[in-house]
């Protein structure tokens, strides 16, 4: 028990970090890209940007479970 | 980092971290955690429309993340979770009118404090009475496994299952939450979580999920689960209605979904290993902490 505890916290602190790194590579490449395209929408066109803004969270919601479930996997040879 | 759609300098660690933790909540208890999610959003100078639109699109991602985690745990019951969709939304429409009708009679901050820490409390009362009476009672409490999740017991059952006998045609089957009950009890249960969405604001889960377990008879797994799954619906409607009127900042919800994504996924898993009437005694804090905000509020007139 107290070994399985152990690896599971091993397992989550590596896929923590692996996350983490993504997560910055995301920061400075996607919403660097994104911050003006979404500013101008957001004041030239209100619908669309209310659309696109949905798109993204969900988009994003989906993409992110992918990465988690697929680092889950990885890492602990199983999808918990 | 400059967020140019607020104008908001704001660091994307101290948002994934918010986020991270309001993920953790959301995915163990089915709240979207706006409580907390507010509050840490003014705090660095987010102003109070953006925290409210911009607090809702990262609710929309973060319920994505535990939904889909619950349902592949078989917490999730979709028919329950549409048909509460519309009566969520109709009751947010009315709760948000309310709002409007006070705000023109000139007492709306007053009323709306004192209705939200009257039911915050009540809440909390009731749940921590009901949870520990179960959790006293003789019989023993199912397995906490995903498969004996379904099956649930609380001290409140005989004016569930009274509420359930109620005749009101058209009679719903829910195969999943092992549930038949009337469309209208349904509908009326939606309605009164979205009056309270949008009179006091958030996505109302503190009293959405206690219903769903109290008087529909749902069990606490299938009831975080569909409360979730809903929310997804609900917020993305109020993203969009709020995001129409400028107080949605996307890349800041995007940044705190990040952190989110996986404190949902802990969150949601952690359910596995509890059985419900702990899930309940465990939510109890919440409504509290919510409480407490306003009464500061009230008697600071700071914001949080």
């Amino acid at each position: 028990m107290k070994t399985e505890t152990i690896k599971t916290l091993r397992a989550f602190l590596i896929e923590l970090a692996v996350y983490a790194v993504l997560v910055i590579a995301y920061f400075f490449l996607v919403l660097h890209f994104l911050g003006n395209g979404l500013r101008q929408l957001e004041v030239n066109h209100r619908y669309t940007y209310a659309g696109v803004s949905i798109l993204l969270i969900i988009g994003q919601a989906v993409l992110l479970e992918n990465v988690t479930t697929f680092l889950l996997r990885l890492l602990r040879g199983r999808s918990e | 980092m400059l967020f140019p759609i607020s104008g908001a300098h704001i660091s994307p660690i101290y948002l994934a971290v918010i986020g991270f933790l309001i993920g953790i909540l959301g995915g163990f208890f089915g709240v979207g955690g706006s409580f907390i999610a507010g509050p840490a959003l003014r705090a660095v100078g987010l102003d109070w429309n953006f925290a409210v639109g911009t607090d809702l699109a990262h609710i929309v991602g973060k319920s994505v993340v535990a939904a889909k985690r619950h349902r592949a745990l078989g917490n999730v019951d979709l028919k329950l979770g549409l048909i509460m969709a519309f009566g969520t939304i109709g009751g947010a429409e009315v709760g948000a009118q309310l709002i409007q009708m006070l705000k023109r009679a000139g007492n709306v901050n007053l009323v709306v404090s004192i209705v939200s820490i009257a039911v915050y409390v009540s809440i909390s009362s009731f749940m921590i009475w009901e949870s520990r009476k179960t959790l006293a009672s003789k019989k023993p409490l199912p397995p906490a496994s995903a498969k004996g999740a379904k099956q649930d017991r609380s001290a409140f059952q005989h004016v569930t299952r009274a509420i359930q006998r109620l005749k009101l045609a058209p009679i719903i089957h829910l195969p999943v939450s092992g549930v038949r009950i009337s469309l209208w009890i349904i509908l009326a249960v939606a309605f009164v979580g979205g009056l309270f969405s949008g009179f006091l604001g958030g996505g109302a889960g503190y009293i959405r999920m206690p219903s769903m377990v109290y008087v529909l008879g749902i069990p606490t797994h299938l009831a975080v689960g569909t409360d979730l799954f809903e929310i997804i619906i609900s917020a993305s409607y109020g993203t969009f209605s709020h995001a129409v009127k400028g107080n949605v900042d996307i890349l800041i919800a995007l940044v705190m979904h990040t952190g989110a994504a996986i404190g949902a996924q802990i969150g949601a898993i952690s359910t596995q290993y509890f059985a419900g009437p702990k899930i309940r005694l465990a939510f109890v804090p919440l409504p509290l902490i919510g409480a407490a905000i306003v009464i500061y509020t009230l008697f600071t007139g700071h914001k949080l």
